[in-house]
């Protein structure tokens, strides 16, 4: 096991154990627009679609690659749109009034 | 710029956009924060994408703006014109282009790279591989039966547990070997196969009822997915936002199993199946007491304090800004009105917070079980409009029922009980209610919609009389 693959396991538990402590603070009013939100976030998958289909080594992988991307960017971009379309109709009583 | 310039903003544009991430879920956290928290995921994902345009290894950016073009094309009108009922279909579909993505990501390192993989590599992309043509086609079935294009009832045969683990064990065994034996490209598509075929069969048995469980782990699956490829391509920042994604869906399905009271293991191995075959016996006449809508109204209008406890079934009959015109009627005479929500209310979890948003309800409105549980005793009124088993008591004390044991909102306390419902035949899981049998209970029955309205009506026709 090299270095590098030991430090992403150090960063893959650290990374889980803060999510475990922020998701644990959000309030169950926002669960719908949170899994939205992680979902969007988890398109990171885009960054290595797009390596995978730019770098061009093999047909095979540039065809897997663009599909990859293309599903990814469904994700990002209908992802922050759903999650603010829907944190825009939460409403304090007051704030509806103005 | 200098090639080793270049290499440098690439590394600092992921690690803003971890950090990015980090607060976009930081501020999440409260309402009143959390527009901000997507901001910071835009700008995070954006230093992201541009960071992988960049990459030196990049020779041609023609397919990748193609699909850019039509990612968009598809993402923006999913967003855009989707019902808010339909968010749960959604977010199904979305899982599983996720998903999609690390799979075929996972798909070409392999054949790129093999078969000079070491073997930690190779138990990545095997996992990667794994629960991304799983939840892939898990998340289609999912959103199938969402759709209702699929049948909701839970398909059921003889032996099943036993066929989705032995071929759940033989794609380990397969994918075991292909860690030792990288260069095996036959049994690599083999793999990929039975992990697609895993994931239909996974979903299979599932019931419409169960669905926001199911969400929420198949959304920890495409997170852990996203990680692997993390693993596999040596890049930090996909392994912290599959981490964060995979936690989050995890959390989400245990809360929603302790609200349907279901054992964790349960919902790992996804055998949570048909819990709900109901000895749906005894069924004696019993007499109950019912009310019109004028009735209703001026119960409601005297009342100091209403407590509405809604369900998917109010979603579903469209009644939702019938409801809020209840609700601000009531207000304005001056009764204090609140809304009880189970976190199973909906079809994902939060739904129904969602759907009473979209009508212009304000969220400090809404309580969730824990919070106003203790505030039935003093209601004067509760009503149950399209919920069923998250209010029968039976869960409390009866042990032979199948929802024993499930949390749920103690609303027979209230000094009057109505419930909306259009007959009384037992719910979906098919369970009687004694709610409905109770000395205090009146039953309204009618459409949600239309039964509300009247209410409505003869609540301000009687304010003008």
């Amino acid at each position: 096991m090299t270095t590098d693959l030991l430090t992403g396991l150090y960063i893959f538990l650290l990374a889980g154990f803060l999510g475990l402590e922020l998701i644990k603070r959000v309030s169950p009013l926002l669960h719908t627009p949170l899994m939205a939100l992680t979902n969007a976030i988890s398109a990171i998958a885009v960054v290595g679609s797009i390596v995978i289909a730019g770098e061009q080594r093999s047909t095979l992988s540039t065809v897997l690659g663009t599909i990859a991307v293309t599903a990814s960017v469904t994700n990002v971009v209908g992802g922050f749109l759903i999650t603010d379309r829907m944190l825009k109709m939460f409403k304090k009583k007051d704030q509806k009034r103005s | 710029m200098s090639e080793q310039l270049i290499e440098h903003f690439i590394q600092f544009s992921y690690i803003a956009a971890a950090v990015l991430f980090v607060l976009s879920l930081k501020w999440l956290s409260a309402p009143t924060t959390a527009r901000r928290g997507v901001r910071a995921g835009e700008i995070g994902m954006l230093l992201a994408i541009i960071g992988a345009l960049l990459h030196h290894g990049i020779v041609s950016y023609q397919w990748i703006l193609v699909a850019f073009v039509v990612g968009s094309l598809i993402g923006v009108p999913m967003a855009v014109l989707m019902p808010m009922t339909a968010v749960p279909q959604r977010t199904a579909l979305s899982h599983a282009f996720g998903a999609l993505a690390a799979a075929l990501v996972g798909t070409a390192e392999y054949y790129l790279k093999t078969p000079n993989l070491d073997s930690f590599i190779m138990i990545a992309l095997v996992l990667e591989m794994l629960l991304g043509f799983l939840t892939f086609t898990g998340s289609l079935m999912a959103f199938g039966k969402l759709q209702e294009v699929l049948p909701t009832r839970p398909v059921t045969y003889r032996g099943q547990n036993f066929v989705n683990l032995a071929l759940l064990g033989i794609a380990v065994l397969i994918g075991a070997y292909l860690v030792v034996n990288p260069g095996a490209t036959g049994l690599f598509l083999v793999f990929a196969g039975l992990c697609l075929l895993f994931g239909v069969l996974l979903i299979l048995p599932i019931g419409g009822a169960d669905m926001p469980t199911v969400i929420a782990l198949l959304n920890s699956y495409a997170g852990l997915a996203s990680s692997a490829m993390g693993f596999v391509l040596d890049n930090k920042l996909l392994i912290i936002a599959g981490a964060l994604d995979g936690t989050s869906g995890f959390i989400l399905s245990v809360i929603m199993c302790k609200a349907m009271n279901r054992s964790f293991t349960n919902v790992l191995f996804g055998a949570f199946g048909q819990v709900q075959v109901a000895a749906a016996g005894k069924v004696e006449e019993r007499p109950v007491r019912s009310a019109t809508p004028s009735e209703a109204a001026s119960i409601l209008e005297t009342a100091s304090s209403v407590i509405i406890v809604p369900g998917y079934g109010m979603a579903v009959a469209q009644a939702q800004h019938k409801v809020r015109e209840l609700y601000e009627s009531l207000s304005k005479r001056g009764v204090e009105v609140r809304f009880a929500i189970h976190p199973v209310a909906g079809r994902m979890p939060g739904h129904m917070n969602v759907l009473l948003a979209e009508a212009e309800i304000p969220y400090d409105k809404l309580s969730e079980m824990e919070e106003i549980n203790g505030d039935f005793p003093y209601a004067d009124v509760a009503l149950v409009i399209g919920a069923n088993d998250v209010t029968n008591p039976a869960a409390r004390h009866d042990q032979a029922s199948p929802i024993y044991g499930m949390p749920i909102l103690d609303v027979d306390k209230a000094k009057t009980v109505m419930v909306i419902k259009r007959s009384m035949n037992p719910g979906f899981a098919g369970i009687e209610n004694e709610l409905y049998y109770m000395d205090r209970t009146l039953m309204l029955f009618g459409d949600a919609k239309g039964f509300v309205g009247e209410i409505v009506k003869s609540l301000s026709d009687g304010a003008h009389g």
